[in-house]
């Protein structure tokens, strides 16, 4: 019931858009979401195209729970084959977009094809149109957004966009909707950007239903309920943000800093989301103004922020756009770790207006930070110098280097161009392949493995190159969510990602946030998506449904050169132990767990995926 | 006792669960746009402001309907339509000083606040209490106590 049923299929070459009905079939196995755009991905983009071909296709989709009133169900993704990885991409985005196109009437917008000229996609509930978009390509997120709410003359339009980056081709281009949620990871801006196609504005004023709506607000009262009871959910989030976690995973000495080379971060507590909430010097505010909170959302870890008026990055900066001199999407985590202590920076400001910059041009600033990084450790060992970086002194704990670069990055040019290439092509091409912290030729996300050795397996098995979101047991390492697991442990670590990967896997298929999981089990979904869908969809239904999803990427990914042999770590991580901190002379076990999860998978010694298991999984 | 609905922008985080329970409510589906109480986002001041009908003792709306259509609910205090006797004039749309009284095309009548009969969703909705639902002559209570700690001497 909460599914519209009904998909609007974009052909940019004919310049048609279409409506379609939503393949129930495929639901009753992927239900909705990462699942179900994977299954059209897998039976529509054969595994070999070239990504940022015509033939690849983009599909933007919701979840059956996306525009209720569940917690945090306003949540949408984007899958494609990535720039990046040439593996199954994708990413997860919340804000309002999600719920506005649930609220259309639509399940899923599909873009095939490639338009000749700029466009962006119109949708007015049932009105669909391909329009120009030659006065925004070369304009920011930011600009874009002010320019199409200017012309429909509507202020309740909302937005996904490309900034410039996407248009230049930066591998890790991301989309941005309502200004600074992001659809991160993997290059899916790149794709819309290959495609010709600007933004995706969209108004939907027909609502959303549910199947029983009596057990809907029983069940989605009673989550909601342990979400604000749950100290992660309830207290930290709300209270710090994703940057609670930067003097805790520090204090693990799990803290990635100087492109992986150290564990711990001196100057972690300046860039903390506790430094956040400090009253600076010169106007007496601080860094934090108030929590927003995405659709739907009861958690509210989103932050509003504004930079140091008195800082070097908006000093004597007129051009800037409006909102680097007032509030904006403030500093998240993965960023602060990327654009912070790998690159061995500590200022607060720096890394506040480098995150604005990703949010204003599309840009993963996880990808982006780390290449940065690499680039740096390349710099200090004299493998490039200020001739390749065009004249930047590229050292670690260099705040206006960092800055510099993310600005050319940000506009695709120079010195930029070659760093939105990615670490792992740019190490390549520097003849220092080993020193990207990379799997599938996707950065690592903010947790040094060799402290916390599941995530090791964790990234080396993820179908969408190294990730955090794909099974995070620094939720069971760390936080003791569900039980507590030693992190410097190897030993049940197999299992541990496994469970996480397909519940993982279920909760981005439903619509909701993956945060709600630091507090909800399957056990809390199940109710929601019961009373709101028709159908019977049990804890164990979707356990299964997570499996089949992972196994159904993992096929996928085999075909496109991407399966089995791309399971490793870089050497770094495997070979170099820890210098400090409580994982002190530990590397990662990688060789130990990693034969345990593919017997634990039901796959074959070489990671392949047996006829056994797609037999017993459908697939 | 009466009651009234008390906003605190400062406690909105923008979630538009309020929003949603609200269109259900009235409408019987999510649906923002169907809601009576409207969040209004100003991004560059980086706040959120909740907004609604205050239920007006003298209501203009209630006196510039031609067919009496809007009455008083003397238990709540709120002003409510009698979706029977609206004509979709929208003269009452007009009147109100606060935009808070709209015209929904969808079924030719008006739609505003009407405290859901003294148990308004829209605070139970809220999970940060920016909007809460208070004894309508002491709505200043907490701003009150606020200040007044102010004169308590730290510990």
């Amino acid at each position: 019931m909460s599914w519209t049923k009904k998909v609007l299929r974009i052909n940019l070459t004919k310049g048609t858009c279409t409506p379609e009905p939503l393949n129930m079939e495929w639901v009753e196995q992927f239900l909705g979401q990462r699942g179900l755009a994977t299954k059209y991905l897998t039976e529509e983009v054969p595994p070999t195209t070239d990504p940022l071909s015509p033939e690849n296709t983009m599909y933007m989709i919701t979840g059956p729970l996306t525009g209720t009133m569940a917690s945090t169900a306003g949540r949408y993704s984007v899958v494609t084959k990535s720039p990046l990885t040439n593996a199954v991409a994708c990413s997860n985005s919340g804000g309002f977009f999600g719920n506005e196109m649930k609220c259309a009437g639509w399940d899923m917008v599909i873009l095939e094809g490639k338009s000749p000229t700029p466009v962006y996609i119109s949708i007015n509930d049932d009105k669909a149109e391909i329009l120009p978009a030659d006065e925004i390509w070369g304009k920011s997120v930011w600009e874009t957004d002010e320019w199409l709410h200017a012309k429909h003359q509507d202020p309740q339009l909302r937005i996904a966009a490309i900034g410039v980056s996407g248009e230049k081709g930066v591998l890790y281009s991301a989309i941005i909707n309502d200004l600074h949620r992001a659809a991160g990871r993997s290059g899916v801006g790149t794709v819309m950007g290959s495609k010709n196609v600007k933004a995706v504005a969209i108004r939907g004023s027909k609502g959303v239903n549910v199947e029983d709506p009596k057990a809907f607000f029983e069940a989605t009262t009673a989550a909601k309920k342990v979400l604000a009871e749950n100290a992660v959910t309830g207290e930290g989030l709300p209270a710090l943000g994703t940057q609670v976690l930067m003097n805790v995973i520090n204090e693990m000495g799990a803290q990635p800093t100087h492109n992986y080379k150290d564990s711990v971060f001196a100057g972690a507590s300046k860039i903390s989301g506790e430094a956040m909430l400090e009253p600076r010097d010169s106007d007496g505010k601080p860094n934090l103004t108030r929590n927003a909170g995405c659709f739907a959302c009861t958690i509210s870890c989103g932050r509003i922020s504004t930079i140091d008026p008195q800082h070097f990055s908006v000093q004597n900066k007129e051009d800037l756009h409006h909102s680097y001199h007032g509030n904006s999407g403030g500093l998240e985590y993965e960023a602060a770790w990327a654009l912070g202590s790998d690159t061995g920076i500590d200022d607060l400001d720096a890394l506040t207006y480098a995150q604005f910059v990703c949010n204003e041009q599309g840009l993963d600033p996880i990808s982006l930070g780390s290449t940065i990084a690499a680039a740096m450790e390349l710099f200090e060992e004299g493998v490039i110098t200020t001739k390749d970086t065009g004249g930047i002194e590229l050292n670690f704990g260099n705040a206006e280097a960092m800055i510099k670069c993310v600005e050319l990055v940000a506009k695709g040019e120079g010195f930029g161009q070659e760093l939105g290439q990615g670490s792992a092509r740019f190490c390549a091409k520097h003849g220092r392949p080993e020193l990207s912290m990379t799997v599938r030729s996707q950065e690592f996300p903010a947790y040094d493995p060799r402290g916390i050795q599941g995530m090791g397996l964790g990234y080396a098995t993820s179908n969408r190159g190294a990730c955090h979101l794909r099974g995070y047991t620094v939720a069971s390492e760390v936080l003791g969510i569900p039980v507590k697991t030693d992190p410097l442990e190897t030993e049940g670590k197999a299992g541990l990602q496994i469970a996480f990967q397909n519940a993982t896997a279920a909760f981005d298929s439903a619509g909701i946030c993956i945060f709600t999981s630091f507090a909800w089990s399957l056990e809390d979904v199940a109710p929601q998506l019961n009373a709101a869908c028709e159908g019977d969809w049990t804890v164990e239904r979707l356990g299964e449904i997570g499996e089949r999803i992972w196994n159904l990427e993992r096929l996928y990914n085999d075909a496109a050169g991407q399966g089995g042999a791309a399971d490793k770590l870089p050497p770094r991580m495997v070979t170099e132990p820890a210098t400090s901190g409580p994982a002190k002379g530990k590397v990662n076990g990688l060789d130990i767990m990693l034969p345990e999860y593919y017997a634990e998978r039901g796959w074959s010694a070489e990671g392949d995926v047996t006829a056994e298991t797609k037999a017993r999984l459908g697939l | 006792m009466q009651m009234s609905l008390v906003i605190d922008a400062n406690k909105c985080t923008g979630c538009l669960q309020c929003e949603m329970a609200c269109s259900y409510e009235g409408e019987g589906v999510f649906n923002p746009t169907k809601s009576r109480i409207k969040i209004f986002p100003f991004h560059d001041e980086g706040i959120f402001v909740p907004y609604t009908c205050t239920q007006c003792d003298e209501a203009w709306c209630m006196h510039a309907c031609p067919v009496e259509a809007i009455t008083l609910n003397k238990e709540t205090g709120a002003k409510e339509i009698v979706n029977d006797l609206c004509v979709g004039c929208k003269v009452c749309t007009i009147a109100c000083p606060f935009g808070t009284v709209n015209y929904n095309a969808d079924s030719g009548k008006v739609i505003k606040c009407d405290l859901c009969g003294g148990d308004p969703e829209c605070a139970k909705a809220c999970p940060t209490d920016a909007i809460t639902y208070q004894d309508a002559n002491w709505t200043g209570y907490d701003k009150m106590k606020d200040y007044a700690a102010k004169a308590v001497p730290a510990k």
